[in-house]
């Protein structure tokens, strides 16, 4: 740790910055991009930071309320600081959308980094107390985010995110409470520990009765609101379409992941062999995700409706990885490739995560210039009078469709090749997903891009300076880590042996 | 030292009733600051009690009525002092928030003062016959605060509340009495007569009966159902600062002499009764149901309401079935669900006053309606940012999110009841997720409607703006804001003064 308790300082930066915005009125905008690109910097310090063999480091530990088992616990793996870089990158490209001039931008920016500091808080938590805090506290700041600067339908889009999501919140925090009323811990850590022994489920059963598998579904249902995973995703596409744009990343590209890092730091390690018990139909509910997903988004007419049913479509990839670890390891190939599929999933988080945001980044431009439309059919051979936009947004579309050489293929590639030996059937039908998604995209760029230009785009502005200055970086790092993905495997693979050797299905 | 509370608090009230009529800045600048010595010397208070561990210790203690054995006695242990905490932060707030009391306005601060006095001295009491002074003179100036000063029905509100109170402080008298002349009539002293009932002096027999007699004399002013429908009407009723401290302080009183004096005093009385109907074996099982039906009911009713107060108002019905519900779940190897109780009550006292600040007196001195069928058309957010995101802090607080101190406490009753009966817990749970739609549906309701403004509306409220924000009324909101959240994200600060405080009473109980 050396001297700077970097987990908090990264935690705390953002509350500052959200105060100050909220102090300085106009210049808001300034204040939030600043913090943003501090967090940065910290969570890229955290990245390097790591322990070499993929445990948890940067441990932070301090006395809170003993008698409730609430203690100051905080620590990053690679899943965690993967998580840490995501969200500020996300948040920083959503503080570059918001340029324009919203009212009240002192509010919008302080929100916006209130619910940045709830995601570093959410991926850096080790006890259950403070990382239900802010994961609570990354719920309220989204709700008005959407409510207050929300399309026509924010009222009631903003309502059903809150309570649906509050409900998965009240399974999870039942689930935890009797949890620790039979182990008289909230600490993931020491929890784990328990359940990789057995003693977890044999002081729940001996406590509380043989409830185990209800609790195991209660934390299920909470992080499965958030993800989400058919059929509680029916939020998401009201929730998606009416938030403004730069929202709309921070929901797609930061707040689904909370339910995925959820899964993957709490669920499995806690739930393994319940988890385990419900595989087949979990693995059913996952490919109903990645399918219906897929062909919801063919459906759709509103592109940002559109892309909030791919985000479901390629988080069911996750969802499809992670249900299918869920196996006792038999023999060394299952072991390949469990490893295989967690680390596409992981590296798939971060993935879907920039280039979801990318997608509603040039959403968010492209409404700016027409008018606020964003029709399929609203638009048409866009590539002439703006060709930057165009070859650069296509290289994003290309990544979410998962071409070889760009991120998006990398993960998807590696559940796909962990989940045919464990679970050829849900892996076979998924690749449905796939084929529905390509043909989605390509869609969205015929329509958009190519074929005659209506008089009105005519004089459509292609992006100037500074927004092909924030977009190059990013591009750039899809670029890199479809080229090189071992720069960021190296650290996942390390941090998804360590899990893997601590899980018991 | 913490003695002084109550003597300033009661000097302060007869000073208040000699001012000149016509001087209000003169009689709130006295009020705000006898407020702020109590609160000062609250926090001394309770500094010191840190140093010595929060171990009882006896402030004064002469002789008053020798024959009868009865002293003036002032002790705190560590949830007296809590609750002497908690006053001086409401005592201070409600000044604040009263501000703006232009009839009559050194006499409401002397009816506000003396009851301010009356609640620390029933904190502080340590001779039973002392509090029970104490707790009537508390109740007579909170009939004229509401009476005079009063707004909807005021005078059925005041009376309502008067009569409930005194019909719960006959059924305190009695049992008083009786347990005096069983214990022989030496001494009124709390530790001397909880001393008698441990060492058998009354028998386990009449605990049986007294028991329910005082519990349910005080469970009534602590908003106890059946007997809570003083506590909406009364806090309607009342004006802002009264039900600030209605349900602030006052309503505490009763959930304090449950604790003290009902299951202090008869601990045995917790027993099973050797039978038992329809699983309902001990007093203990009543009293938790009847605290889990408040629980439910009280969140139901607040989700029924039109009008704002009265949402806040049965919230605070549900809120302290979490106190009443803790406190029955107190035995000698169960501590953390009465520990949660105490620390509910601070919360409570806390949030609650918070919340009828920002209805009664931020946002229906502006917008003269509580009702949220109209609320919904004026447009809050924009016209009252303030009133609005304070509102939503502290509907977050009241709905019970980490970070805030209602999660802590509500999470050690449930804790607590989980342990000596699940299905209490389950019920309760239910009554949680209706606080958060009921808390949901006001805060749209009242401040973030989708109602789109036409112009002419527009042009109307730039001409006619609501009054702005007062500095009184931002200090208050801080104030409360902030003690919420330093006790939400510290709890310890007070549960290291709660803990062995409950720890030693739970010591005579099975």
């Amino acid at each position: 740790m050396n001297g700077i308790p970097l987990l908090t300082t990264i935690t705390v930066l953002p509350l500052i910055g959200a105060a100050i915005a909220l102090l300085s009125g106009r210049h808001a905008r300034l204040v939030a991009l600043v913090t943003t690109i501090v967090a940065l910097a910290l969570a890229l310090m955290v990245w390097t930071k790591l322990p070499v063999d993929g445990s948890i480091g940067l441990v932070e530990r301090a006395v809170w309320a003993p008698s409730l088992g609430i203690e100051y616990h905080l620590g990053v793996d690679a899943l965690g600081a993967l998580m840490l870089v995501l969200s500020a990158v996300v948040t920083l490209m959503s503080v570059d959308a918001a340029h324009r001039a919203h009212h009240q931008p002192g509010l919008f920016f302080a929100l916006v980094l209130l619910l940045e500091s709830g995601l570093f808080g959410t991926f850096t938590a080790l006890n259950f107390y403070h990382w239900f805090l802010f994961w609570e506290l990354s719920l309220i700041p989204a709700f008005f985010l959407i409510k207050l600067w929300g399309g026509p339908k924010r009222g009631p889009a903003a309502t059903q995110f809150f309570v649906y999501t509050m409900a998965g919140s009240v399974a999870l925090l039942i689930s935890f409470l009797a949890v620790f009323l039979s182990t008289g811990s909230m600490d993931f850590v020491d929890l784990a520990a328990q359940a990789a022994n057995g003693t977890l489920a044999q002081a729940v059963t001996a406590h509380l009765g043989p409830v185990m598998l209800w609790l195991a579904i209660g934390v299920l249902a909470g992080f499965a609101v958030k993800v989400p995973l058919a059929p509680f995703h029916t939020w998401l596409p009201a929730a998606y379409a009416e938030a403004p744009s730069p929202v709309t990343m921070l929901l797609t590209g930061t707040m689904s992941k909370m339910g995925v890092y959820g899964l993957l730091r709490i669920a499995l390690p806690l739930f393994g062999p319940q988890i385990a018990q419900m595989r087949t139909p979990l693995l059913v509910l996952a490919v109903v995700t990645v399918v219906m997903g897929a062909w919801a988004a063919a459906a759709q007419t509103d592109l940002k409706r559109v892309f909030a049913y791919s985000s479901v479509n390629h988080l069911g990839y996750c969802m499809l990885g992670i249900f299918a670890v869920a196996v006792p390891s038999a023999n060394a190939a299952v072991e390949t490739s469990q490893a295989a599929a967690l680390n596409g999933v992981i590296l798939q988080m971060f993935n879907h995560g920039v280039t979801a945001a990318a997608l509603f980044w040039f959403i968010a431009m492209m409404q700016e210039r027409s008018g606020g439309e964003r029709g399929i059919n609203d638009f048409g051979g866009l590539r002439k009078p703006a060709p930057v936009l165009a070859g650069l947004m296509g290289i994003v579309l290309f990544s979410s469709l998962g071409l070889p050489g760009l991120n998006g293929f990398v993960g998807e590639f590696l559940i796909f090749r962990g989940v045919f030996t464990l679970s050829w059937i849900s892996a076979t039908v998924s690749v449905l997903g796939l084929l529905v998604t390509a043909a989605v995209i390509l869609t969205v760029i015929q329509k958009v891009f190519s074929g005659p230009v209506p008089e009105r785009w005519a004089g459509f502005a292609d992006l100037h300076g500074g927004e092909r200055l924030a977009m190059v970086p990013v591009i750039g790092l899809m670029l890199l880590l479809g080229l090189l993905p071992q720069l960021v495997l190296g650290s996942v693979n390390a941090t998804v042996m360590n899990l893997l050797a601590h899980w018991r299905f | 030292m913490l003695a002084w509370t109550i003597y300033l608090s009661f000097a302060g009230a007869a000073l208040e009733a000699l001012l000149p009529r016509r001087n209000a800045a003169l009689a709130r600048g006295l009020a705000l600051l006898v407020a702020l010595a109590g609160l000062a010397i609250a926090v001394l208070g309770f500094a010191a009690g840190g140093a010595n561990h929060f171990a009882r210790a006896v402030i004064a203690d002469v002789p008053w009525v020798p024959s009868m054995g009865i002293r003036f006695t002032l002790a705190a242990d560590g949830i007296s002092l809590v609750l002497v905490l908690l006053t001086g932060l409401a005592a201070v707030a409600g000044v604040l928030f009263s501000w703006n009391i232009e009839l009559r306005t050194n006499e409401f601060f002397a009816f506000y003062l003396a009851l301010i006095g009356g609640v620390y001295g029933v904190f502080l009491s340590g001779d039973l016959f002392l509090l029970f002074v104490f707790y009537e003179i508390a109740i007579v100036p909170k009939y004229f605060l509401i009476a005079i000063w009063g707004s909807t029905r005021r005078e059925y509100g005041a009376m309502k509340l008067a009569l409930y109170s005194f019909v719960g402080s006959a059924m305190v008298l009695i049992g008083l009495l009786a347990a005096y002349a069983r214990s022989g009539g030496h001494s009124t002293g709390l530790v001397e007569l909880a001393a008698y009932a441990h060492a058998g002096a009354l028998p386990v027999s009449f605990q049986m009966w007294a028991f329910p007699l005082v519990f349910v004399g005080f469970g009534i002013l602590a908003g106890m159902w059946p007997f809570h429908t003083w506590a909406p009407t009364g806090h309607v009723a009342a004006p802002t600062a009264a039900s600030m401290l209605l349900a602030g302080v006052v309503m505490k009183l009763g959930a304090y002499g449950c604790l003290r004096v009902a299951m202090g005093l008869f601990p045995r009385g917790m027993d099973p009764w050797g039978f038992s109907f329809i699983g309902i074996g001990s007093w203990r099982d009543v009293f938790a149901i009847l605290a889990v039906i408040g629980i439910v009911y009280g969140a139901l009713a607040a989700l029924a309401q039109s009008d704002f107060k009265f949402v806040i108002g049965y919230s605070s019905v549900s809120h302290m079935g979490f106190v009443l519900l803790g406190l029955m779940t107190l035995s000698a190897v169960n501590t953390i669900g009465a520990t949660g109780a105490v620390l509910q009550m601070f919360s409570h006292g806390v949030i609650a006053g918070l919340l009828f600040a920002i209805v009664g007196r931020i946002v229906y001195e502006r917008t003269h309606t509580r009702d949220l069928a109209e609320l919904e058309k004026m447009h809050l957010s924009r016209r009252l940012p303030f009133a609005a995101w304070a509102f939503v802090v502290a509907g977050i607080a009241s709905m019970g999110l980490p970070g805030f101190s209602g999660f802590v406490a509500e999470l050690q009753v449930l804790v607590g009841s989980w342990k000596a009966d699940p299905w209490w817990t389950g019920a309760a749970g239910v009554g949680i997720v209706v606080g958060v739609a009921y808390t949901w549906r006001a805060l749209q309701k009242a401040f973030f409607s989708d109602t789109h403004a036409n112009l002419r509306e527009v042009e109307a409220e730039h001409k006619h703006p609501l009054a702005p924000i007062t500095w009184p009324e931002v200090t208050g909101v801080v104030m409360l804001t902030a003690a919420s959240l330093i006790v939400g994200l510290y709890p310890r600060i007070l549960l290291d003064a709660i803990e062995p405080a409950v720890k030693a009473l739970a010591g005579g109980m099975q």
